[in-house]
């Protein structure tokens, strides 16, 4: 019997993990994916919100602004890569800037500090490369961005670290509720548990229906991006957004946090598992770009791809217990700003929600550092030449764009959340990620999963059953 | 830190045949890095006939013809070092390269050649619209796991792009049992080889679609099918035209670029049209003491020409080392009308003997002339029946031609 079951494996899931595994309480996180990370957190802006876009009073704005405060430390434990790069809300007209000193003014009322209008030559002198149309920009001191997949894998790996059990494939499909919970996967597993957390993102009100909870409704809307070289990294120093307009937010233009340059969202209503991209969703977001700034480097394209908010119909987040049944926590509707608030919603999830059902007593061995996944290529030669002389495998490089030895993939094999398909390995140590797209390290990074998992390479997943890499021996 | 005369990047066939002239032609100390586990580069995937038709009058696999010139290195005191990647290359030709045994390293070369090849441009290069699932792969990576690896990347096949890798992956694949459906290509011709389309499609009824391209692939776990459609003069896709495929495997064989990343960091000039280094005839770079050859340098059709080219830059390397830097007196090679480029980009007259200028067509142009031009005249002129985008072609310049040229030096087509 487990104390607190968490239903899925995304940054939100993950961030509550963490914060329960700093107690003495028997957790598991149960994900329907062959990997966790597989939703909405591995494909998002990775924006690291100031704080000043959602409505006074709203679970968004509380929890958006705490979490941004948490956000460099939560990271820095973590081992995750955090930049405070600041964002710049770019004005095109007199019109928008009227609506920046909007933007301000609530800003400050939900609590955001280091807000300031500059003027067109200020905001010139911090982005060169932005459109002679702009006028103006709302500058946001405390806007950054941050992996995150990293995150979300980090958090995971840390709770597990700290003893939580990870059920992966487990799609929750059945759950009958009585003094505790019995929870059935899709595939014939079982887990009980006194408490449940619901965070199934997308999944979340399937979830919910399966204890008779109706109270809301989820819906799907698709993001599409598109990911430049590294070499074009540097073309925007800060998060460069649209001022919103009725119509929505617009694209953004923003470095990450691995040097490359992102471009997108665009927002269309669509199904849930629709990731696909389009050819006029692409074209929306470089004919936008372009509006924003002058001569972006669309041509060093390496990769582009597509993400979906599973937002819900009451457009707040929805964070409390169901009024159907004692024990079961709804953690759902959470839409951007949630990677922001992440940190936030777990401390508040465990020590306000939690915490009135079940009693909460330190885990004195509790350790919230972790190493990051991947460190190699940043550091020094001397500690380079230490970790290979202990493991020889670090002298190998196996993805020569991104630079990832064969001891760093064996690690993310091995290490809390253990990596299991291609995809995972990607999202744990970028072999793969870089411009070549894998082209050449992926043969050997099927290698080395077949070898730790004691398989032939056509039982190697791209990520999960379906997704084999190839389909048998040649002739 | 180990000085050598000559290092290496790169122990392919540009690398190897590099590293034998340059020691037949004086260099004391000569060092290969190679990153792979084997000395061969890409040749070892290509398990087909058909390299060295040019160079030995015999048709051989590439795994044969990179061993003929394994051999020759073995024989002579060359040092190699496989496993091993370099990291960075300065301007003052210090290597940092890594490996097991070693870790992380300095070297030095008193010349140093860049013979890294090239990579294949990938899926999401050209943004392709769709899902992003098992089943799609570049025609190179589809051959590793083929012929490397002994496994089948996919049953029912489309091909985009039909450069000689995506040509022979369609054959490959037909005989270790999988249908190819299509090859689909952009442009109105084909880039890869004459013999390439006959011996790859025609004899095995594969259809090549010219003017069209994948629009948007389909798929859960793994490719289901794919959307083709034609396009238009401007390569937009034509609405209305499209037609789909139900398939398994999506293989893109759509471009290789240089893999120029270490000249780059080291200052290397690069040519924005080959996306290799901008060189002189004796293929040295715009940093004195690093030459280029092979894919790194031009992305060649026939290894052959990739032999011959790193014979020239081991050679000029090898006195480079003895003789150190020398005054040069230049002229540019600049492409003109229906030229994609030309090389070397620069020639040094100071530099003795004939030159050979490659040039690339951008399109394709019968019975026609090339045309060099020299201050206002006409110094040389070809007659060509045919001249393809897909095959390198070549002009001679006598020594007496160069000594006498007087500033910038152009190359058209003229039909
Ligand atoms: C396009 C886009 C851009 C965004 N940009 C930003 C940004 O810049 N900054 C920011 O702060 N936020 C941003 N967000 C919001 C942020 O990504 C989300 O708020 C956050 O990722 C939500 O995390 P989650 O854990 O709730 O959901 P998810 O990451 O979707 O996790 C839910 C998990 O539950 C699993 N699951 C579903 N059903 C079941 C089931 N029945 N059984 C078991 N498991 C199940 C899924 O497989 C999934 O892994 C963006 C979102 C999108 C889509
Ligand atoms: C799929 C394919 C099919 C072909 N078919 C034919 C054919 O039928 N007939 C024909 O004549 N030609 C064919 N060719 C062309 C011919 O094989 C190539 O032109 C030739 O291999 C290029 O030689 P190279 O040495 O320049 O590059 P490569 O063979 O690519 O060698 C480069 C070497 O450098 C190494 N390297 C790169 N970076 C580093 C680093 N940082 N550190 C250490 N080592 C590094 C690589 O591992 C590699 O071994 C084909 C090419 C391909 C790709």
């Amino acid at each position: 019997m487990f104390d607190v079951a968490v239903i899925g494996g995304g940054v939100i899931g993950g961030a509550i993990l963490r914060k329960l595994s700093s107690y003495n309480l028997k957790i598991c996180l149960l994900e329907k994916g062959n990997d966790v990370c597989v939703g909405q957190s591995k494909a998002n802006s990775g924006i690291v919100h100031a704080g000043f876009d959602a409505s006074v009073g709203t679970l968004k704005a509380k929890f958006n602004v705490l979490g941004n405060a948490m956000m460099p430390k939560y990271a820095r434990e973590l081992g995750v890569k955090y930049e405070n790069n600041g964002s710049l809300v770019v004005a095109f007209s007199d019109e928008e800037m009227i609506t920046l000193g909007e933007l301000k003014e609530r800003g400050i009322r939900n609590g955001v500090q280091g807000l300031e209008i500059i003027d067109q030559a200020k905001l010139r002198e911090l982005e060169p490369n932005i459109s002679p149309n702009a006028v103006g920009a709302l500058l946001a001191k405390t806007g950054g961005i941050i992996c995150p997949y990293e995150l979300t894998i980090a958090s995971i790996g840390n709770a597990m670290d700290n003893g939580a059990t990870l059920f992966t494939n487990f799609e929750v499909d059945k759950i009958n509720a009585g003094d505790s919970f019995e929870i059935y996967s899709a595939n014939g597993q079982k887990v009980q548990s006194k408490i449940v957390v619901n965070c199934a993102g997308y999944g979340s009100q399937k979830v919910a229906n399966l204890i008779g909870d109706y109270s809301f409704t989820i819906g799907g809307r698709r993001g599409e991006y598109i990911l430049l070289d590294r070499e074009s990294g540097g073309f925007a120093k800060h998060t460069l957004f649209f001022t919103p307009t009725k119509k929505g937010k617009g694209i953004l233009i923003s470095p990450t946090v691995d040097g490359n340059l992102l471009l997108g969202p665009t927002a269309d209503e669509v199904d849930f598992n629709n990731t696909d991209t389009t050819q006029i969703g692409l074209q929306s977001v470089i004919d936008k770009a372009n509006e924003m700034c002058v001569g972006v480097p669309t041509y060093n394209v390496i990769t582009s791809f597509a993400g979906v908010r599973a937002y819900c119909d009451k457009h707040d987040f929805i964070i409390e217990e169901s009024n159907v049944k004692n024990g079961f926590i709804n953690c759902v509707g959470i839409e951007s700003p949630g990677l922001t608030s992440a940190p936030a919603i777990a401390e508040y999830v465990v020590d306000e929600i939690i915490s009135k059902r079940i009693t909460l007593t330190k885990n004195p061995n509790f350790n919230g550092v972790r190493k990051p996944d991947y460190f190699f290529s940043k550091l020094t030669v001397e500690e380079k030449n230490e970790i290979i002389k202990k493991d020889p495998s670090y002298g190998r490089i196996v993805c020569r764009c991104e630079r990832i030895t064969e001891g760093e993939i064996v690690r993310a094999l091995t290490q809390n959340p253990r990596a299991t398909d291609i995809d995972g390995v990607k999202r744990r140590t970028r072999a793969g990620m870089g411009r070549c797209q894998g082209g050449f390290c992926q043969p050997y990074v099927a290698d080395l999963i077949a070898k730790v998992n004691g398989v032939t390479i056509d039982k190697v997943t791209k990520n999960g059953k379906g997704s084999e890499i190839v389909v048998g021996e040649t002739k | 830190m180990k000085v050598y005369d000559v290092v290496i990047i790169g122990g392919g066939p540009a690398g190897l045949a590099a590293a034998v002239s340059a020691y037949d032609s004086g260099a004391e100390s000569v060092l290969i890095l190679e990153r792979d586990d084997v000395l061969g580069g890409i040749l070892n995937q290509c398990i087909h006939n058909g390299f060295g038709l040019t160079r030995f009058k015999e048709s051989m696999t590439g795994p044969e013809y990179a061993d003929r010139f394994i051999k020759e290195v073995r024989k002579r005191n060359i040092e190699v070092k496989l496993k091993t990647t370099v990291l960075d290359l300065c301007e003052d030709k210090t290597v940092t390269a890594i490996n097991e045994r070693e870790g992380v390293f300095f070297v030095r070369g008193k010349a140093v050649i860049l013979a890294m090849g090239c990579r294949e441009r990938s899926r999401g290069a050209l943004n392709v619209a769709g899902t992003r699932v098992a089943g799609v792969y570049s025609a190179g990576t589809a051959q590793k796991y083929v012929n490397v690896k002994g496994f089948l990347p996919g049953k029912n096949v489309v091909i985009l792009g039909s450069g000689d890798i995506g040509l022979i992956m369609a054959r490959r694949m037909t005989l270790e049992g999988a249908k190819v459906h299509a090859v689909c290509e952009i442009m109105p011709h084909s880039s890869g080889l004459k013999r390439n389309i006959v011996q790859c499609l025609n004899d095995f009824d594969i259809p090549l679609y010219l003017n069209h391209t994948i629009t948007r692939i389909d798929g859960d776990a793994r490719v289901t099918g794919v959307q083709i459609s034609k396009v238009d003069q401007n390569k937009k896709p034509i609405l209305g035209s499209e037609f789909y495929i139900p398939c398994d495997t999506v293989l893109f064989s759509v471009g290789l670029i240089p893999e120029n990343e270490l000249s780059k960091n080291a200052g290397v000039e690069l040519s924005p049209k080959t996306k290799g280094a901008v060189v002189y005839q004796n293929r040295e770079t715009s940093i004195s003491g690093i030459f280029a050859c092979g894919n790194v340098l031009q992305v060649h059709d026939l290894v052959d020409f990739v032999s011959e080219e790193a014979e020239l830059a081991g050679k000029s390397a090898s006195e480079y080392a003895r003789r150190g830097d020398r005054e040069k007196d230049c002229v540019n090679c600049i492409a003109k009308d229906k030229i994609t480029y030309v090389l070397p980009q620069k020639i040094d007259k100071n530099q003795s003997g004939n030159v050979t200028l490659f040039f690339r067509a951008n399109g394709v142009y019968k019975n026609c002339r090339v045309v060099v031009e020299n201050d206002g005249q006409e110094v040389l002129s070809l007659k060509k029946r045919v001249v393809v985008p897909g095959e390198m072609e070549r002009v001679i310049l006598t020594e007496k031609i160069i000594k006498a040229l007087n500033g910038d030096l152009t190359l058209k087509i003229v039909e």
